[in-house]
């Protein structure tokens, strides 16, 4: 697989293509917004999290390259439903992942989320593939204060 | 192409194409390489004359300060400048800050006047800025009271001086232009902006840092007021480039740096400054970067800037035919067969910018990607990021044939032409 494949895999282009989770962050508890000021890509992301700590629902709207909306799209089917603390969990996996330069083999934890180990080799595309995961965090911090 | 020592045949006196010598590097218009030439001359100097420049009074300081001021010379002489009229900056927008702080400072009273700006004064600019010949234009009318207005830009991104003449008006006290866009290759029409500006007595400061690579440039001859251009897009070292002013208004531009080396007498007051170019440099300067950007000045001469600016103006053609014929790709900047420079930016139908990049770096091909600098243009043109290709004068057909080639494979790579 040449390097160019092993970023854009074929589970990335799919979720670019056919976004998951998408909808209006608005109805939810918690919203965040993340801008990538180099490219203008941009996510706002929202989250509500049960009584108990799981995540009840997520949606997120964003425009930018696929690397950003397919990390996004990936992280909302796997957090989704999910407690607070695994999402914290997955979420510091998937950043010491990418900051790897491929040095950190992903678990299986991360399910399709793994497919992101390409864009590690590439330090200019790293905030592209944090973005959605970055807002999701500062949604469940936030909720924790609730 | 030409006979001449431009395109495939300079790579030669470029050390970078030795080390990548299938390199089809298009993103000049962010960093050009640098000229063998030009290193040559930095080492040179570091070897035979490297010493204090403007201090003391031993002979190796007066080598090192007759090499510095040599390199003011042969810099001034390539755009047409006298040598009191070239003040070195870190680069171009070093350059910009210096000029509006400098104004600022006589806002407040510490200068002549000349350039003080109050309520009701009017700072105008173009839409199509890059960022350092706008924000510091902000900070000075947010300084002083003044209030910035602009020229918008066209579905193209274009600028024109009939838009300019919409929003001067007699209190227009400065307009700052790009003589190049960096974004969309556009060529200003400067007479008909310095016509305009003393219509009104306005000052004019011209961003030169795609224009002073690329075209012939007599800054004299177009009558600006300032200019302001960087080493590093010239086949030069980093760190270094020039703001150019008229002889009698650098005279009078506050310091908007003081310290040492730029004074006649200092009391524990007050102090006093020398004349240009002094006055506005001061601590230790650049003297290596100085040296090394007169000799891509010299490089650039002994290519000839009639030779280049042809030489790209055929480049210019080729990327506008290349980019043009891929299905699914927007072509911004002036039409085809209009006036340009070899500078074509693009949005891929479907593709982001960023994956266009990526893409294109995969094939072998050096682009740029982003919004260049330049938020507010790409605004108006409804994308947040596009593709950008420049040329200089070791860029050829080939380069440009293998652009196309990667470019027309983009949209199937990603699945945007389904």
């Amino acid at each position: 697989m040449s390097d160019l494949d092993d970023l854009y895999r074929e589970v990335i282009l799919d979720h670019s293509r056919t976004p998951q989770g998408k909808g209006d962050p608005s109805v939810e508890a918690h919203t965040h917004h993340e801008l990538n000021p180099s490219c203008g890509d941009e996510i706002t992301m929202g989250a509500t999290v049960a009584a108990d700590g799981t995540i009840a629902s997520l949606h997120w709207e964003g425009a930018g390259c696929s690397i950003s909306m397919a990390s996004a799209s990936v992280m909302s089917d796997l957090l989704a439903g999910s407690s607070r603390d695994d999402a914290f969990a997955r979420i510091d996996e998937f950043r010491e992942m990418l900051r790897s330069r491929g040095a950190i083999e992903p678990s299986e934890e991360l399910e399709d989320a793994a497919a992101f180990q390409g864009v590690s080799k590439y330090v200019m595309r790293i905030k592209c593939a944090m973005l959605g995961w970055v807002a999701l965090e500062a949604c469940l911090k936030e909720s924790q204060a609730d | 192409m030409s006979s001449s020592r431009l395109g495939r045949a300079a790579r030669a006196d470029f050390p970078y194409f030795a080390a990548h010598p299938d390199a089809v590097y298009l993103d000049s218009g962010a960093t050009s390489q640098r000229a063998g030439a030009s290193l040559e001359a930095e080492s040179a100097f570091i070897a035979s004359s490297y010493a204090a420049v403007h201090r003391g009074s031993s002979v190796a300081a007066g080598d090192a300060t007759w090499a510095f001021e040599q390199a003011r010379e042969r810099v001034a002489a390539f755009v047409g400048a006298g040598e009191r009229e070239i003040v070195w900056a870190s680069g171009a927008t070093d350059a910009l800050n210096m000029l509006a702080l400098g104004m600022s400072d006589d806002s407040l009273g510490l200068g002549g006047g000349r350039f003080a700006l109050g309520e009701g004064d009017e700072i105008v600019v173009t839409e199509a800025e890059h960022h350092a010949n706008l924000i510091p234009w902000q900070r000075l009318a947010r300084r002083s009271g003044a209030v910035l207005r602009y020229a918008p830009v066209d579905a193209a991104g274009l600028w024109s001086v009939d838009g300019l003449r919409e929003v001067v008006t007699p209190r227009t006290r400065v307009i700052a232009f790009p003589h190049v866009s960096n974004v969309t290759g556009q060529i200003a029409p400067v007479s008909d902006v310095v016509e305009l500006a003393r219509s009104v007595g306005a000052l004019t400061v011209l961003d030169a840092c795609q224009s002073a690579p690329h075209l012939p440039l007599d800054l004299s001859a177009l009558g600006v007021d300032f200019a302001a251009f960087s080493s590093h897009k010239m086949l030069g070292p980093t760190g270094i480039g020039a703001l150019y002013g008229r002889a009698e208004l650098l005279d009078a531009l506050p310091p908007a740096r003081t310290g040492g080396s730029m004074i006649t007498t200092v009391s524990m007051q007050e102090a006093e400054f020398l004349p240009a170019p002094q006055r506005l440099e001061a601590g230790t300067q650049a003297v290596t970067q100085a040296v090394g950007f007169a000799g891509a000045a010299d490089y650039l001469t002994s290519l000839g800037m009639a030779e280049v600016r042809a030489h790209e103006e055929r480049l210019a053609e080729a990327l506008v035919d290349a980019v043009s014929a891929v299905p699914g790709v927007r072509l911004f900047g002036p039409a085809p067969g209009a006036e340009r420079a070899a500078l074509v930016s693009f949005a891929v139908d479907g593709v982001h910018a960023h994956d266009v990049g990526q893409f294109l770096d995969d094939r072998g091909v050096t682009i740029r990607t982003g919004h260049h600098c330049a938020q507010p243009l790409h605004r108006a043109l409804g994308v947040t990021a596009t593709t950008r290709a420049s040329a200089s004068v070791y860029t050829d057909a080939d380069d440009v044939a293998r652009l196309g080639e990667a470019l027309g494979e983009v949209r199937s790579y990603f699945g945007a032409d389904a």
